[in-house]
């Protein structure tokens, strides 16, 4: 099975699960006195769900076109090993442990360490470029969105700061 | 509209506008210029500093610099290094770059940049005349007819998305619908599909979902093919001469007038973008160019370059029409300036022209200075800014990456929204592999609420869905809709000979 069925099962499944509850879960949790309307919370989604599950049996369904050939840009997922995985899911980790970062370790912290582990990840090793960089950024930024847009960012870590 | 112009006029006319404009523009051609990098992410990029602007007409402003100052760079590194930085200047590259390698770069820039002169300030001209008209039809529309509206947008940008591609687009277009009625609806007041999470009690932030689904996914695929990035040349290769000569400029006129009108209707449907005007427009002036001249045609033609430079330029304007006078995003660009004006408490309508007409005309004001920017700029400092190609990839992804996360975290400063935009990003990651179209999600994402509302305002008034059939511009549309959907399923089966993957990227 191609990958192009793959996720249109997943999407027939989705669309169980969402239609079951627009179904029956929703409809049941509904307030009496809200039953006598002629448009119910539930009522939209029962329709996309409908629809979700008609489409996904169409797409599910439809016979492969063989004239199709990847275009040159595209990425063929059959030979993804061959492509630069590690470093993509080492960068998506990166991201989730800047996500996980922020808040304690502060933004300065966190961002220098990660645009530094970033492009090391991608090869980079010219420190003397790469450390000023990231440090201009993570000042630069921060000045800009705290001072400029006035959206707080705690800048430093929790030991260094009172209260935010 | 004279009184209208004059407001517009005072509105661009002030020192923070002309920078709105300046800088938007310049950010555009920046960005628009790295190869990979498409207008809707660099926009999905700028929202939440246009957001945090505060001012409608600014952010507005600012945006709309940004997407025609991208689709002008896309076209600098098409011309330069046959590296299309967005879809919509891949025709570009078909003469443009035959042209600046037989040593004749600066005569394609300076014909590029005059196209897409006149084609921004042609569709600028036009979108003048025929937004207010159609806002004035728009006006009689009721809560029905919207929500037929809105089945007829959300068909027609499935249905472009190419052949045998309308089944996964509009299978798309529901799950951003679904997305959509997550979270607490502003109708019923009651938190759906939200599985007890709290984070999700407010729904998914669009910003997150604008990044998830173009941002993220552009970069990996930067990391995954490092071929994609790679520039080629440095591009500063001799840009000397920009001149064109009075026969070349006699040449392109009939090609740039009629293609700047061409591509701004193209635009205004819904679907059709800036790729498939200049596309359109490049196929249309070959099949009527004369005999010698269609031999030209792909080695370095001005024609050919100057058709799909006008058609790209005059349908980023024409997009705007149905944006602001329905409302209603014909593409993923434009619903991405949707959500911002959602974000920004302005609701695009009929309305708009009336209730904040110095939005509707500041953005209108603000096209013309915009172009003429973008001429000024393009003329003499591309030589220098096209070194803006040579930036080392190791840098430039973990900084895409990394204005990601601080739109996404700004815009709602809240940590778990980063996990959500990175499974997301994933997903639509996963998804780009296996060809579905992502564009039509986001715009069923944006439009769903206002799509949920006509269609709850419209069953309460009826009592029923007999609003359906017994308004007949309603009934009227949502054939129109089925006929959209179902007419390229039909022909697909009769002609099987259509390039694939034209429809994304504007």
């Amino acid at each position: 099975m191609t990958l192009n069925r793959w996720i249109a099962l997943s999407f027939l499944i989705i669309c169980l699960i969402y239609g079951y509850t627009a179904y029956f879960v929703m409809d049941a949790a509904l307030p009496p006195f809200m039953k006598r309307s002629p448009i119910w919370p539930s009522s939209f989604p029962k329709v996309l769900s409908a629809l979700g599950i008609i489409l996904a049996t169409i797409v599910l369904f439809t016979p492969r076109s063989k004239d199709k050939e990847p275009s040159a840009g595209d990425i063929n997922y059959r030979k993804l090993g061959e492509y630069n995985l590690g470093q993509a899911l080492g960068l998506l980790g990166l991201m989730v442990l800047y996500a996980f970062s922020l808040r304690p370790i502060g933004f300065l912290i966190s961002t220098f360490v990660f645009l530094v582990l970033s492009s090391y990840l991608l090869g980079e090793r010219k420190w003397h470029f790469m450390i000023p960089i990231a440090v201009l950024t993570a000042v630069v930024v921060w000045y800009l969105v705290q001072q400029v847009l006035g959206i707080y960012l705690r800048p430093l870590p929790w030991f260094l700061t009172s209260g935010g | 509209m004279l009184e209208g112009l004059l407001q517009g006029l005072a509105t661009v006319f002030s020192i923070k506008m002309i920078l709105m404009v300046v800088g938007g523009c310049l950010i555009g051609t920046f960005i628009g210029m790295l190869p990979g990098l498409g207008p809707m992410s660099i926009i999905a990029i700028m929202i939440p500093i246009a957001i945090s602007l505060g001012d409608p007409s600014a952010a507005l402003i600012l945006l709309a610099g940004v997407y025609y100052g991208a689709i002008f760079g896309g076209s600098t590194s098409s011309i330069l290094i046959n590296a299309p930085g967005v879809a919509s200047t891949v025709a570009s590259s078909f003469d443009g770059f035959p042209l600046a390698r037989s040593g004749k770069a600066g005569k394609a820039l300076t014909v590029a940049a005059i196209s897409s002169f006149v084609g921004g300030t042609f569709g600028a001209l036009l979108l003048m005349v025929f937004a207010p008209m159609l806002a004035s039809v728009a006006l009689l529309f009721h809560s029905a007819e919207y929500f037929g509206m809105m089945v007829v947008g959300l068909s027609a940008i499935a249905a472009f998305a190419g052949t045998g591609q309308v089944a996964k687009a509009l299978m798309m277009t529901v799950t951003g619908l679904m997305l959509a009625t997550v979270g607490e609806a502003a109708l019923f007041n009651a938190p759906r599909f939200t599985a007890g999470i709290m984070d999700l009690q407010s729904g998914l932030g669009f910003i997150t979902l604008a990044m998830a689904m173009f941002a993220l996914p552009e970069a990996l695929y930067l990391v995954l093919d490092p071929t994609r990035s790679n520039t080629g040349g440095s591009g500063d290769d001799a840009i000397k001469n920009l001149r064109i000569s009075r026969q070349e400029a006699k040449q392109i006129t009939p090609v740039v007038t009629r293609q700047s009108i061409q591509g701004f209707f193209i635009g205004v449907l819904p679907g059709a973008g800036a790729t498939i005007a200049s596309f359109l427009g490049y196929a249309v002036e070959r099949n009527i160019a004369s005999k010698e001249e269609q031999e030209q045609f792909g080695k370095g033609s001005v024609k050919g370059l100057a058709a799909p430079e006008s058609a790209n330029n005059a349908a980023c304007t024409g997009s705007f029409v149905p944006l602001l006078t329905l409302g209603i995003p014909g593409s993923g660009t434009t619903a991405i300036l949707l959500g911002a004006l959602i974000a920004l408490n302005v609701t695009p309508g009929p309305r708009l022209m009336i209730d904040q007409p110095e939005i509707f005309w500041g953005v209108i004001i603000s096209m013309y200075l915009g172009n003429l920017i973008l001429l000024i700029l393009n003329l003499p400092l591309i030589p220098y800014i096209a070194k803006i190609l040579t930036v080392p990839r190791n840098y430039l992804i973990p900084f895409i990456l990394f204005f990601t996360l601080m739109g996404v975290y700004i815009g709602q400063n809240n940590a778990t929204e980063l996990i959500i935009l990175v499974i997301l990003g994933i997903i639509a990651t996963i998804l780009r592999f296996a060809d579905y179209p992502l564009a039509p999600l986001l715009i069923g994402f944006i439009l769903g609420p206002m799509l949920e509302d006509n269609f709850a305002r419209s069953v309460q008034l009826y009592g029923g869905i007999e609003f359906i059939w017994q308004r007949p511009m309603t009934l009227g549309l949502l054939v129109l809709a089925f006929v959209l959907v179902f007419l390229p399923t039909y022909r697909a089966r009769r002609a099987r000979i259509r390039a694939q993957g034209i429809a994304d990227g504007d």
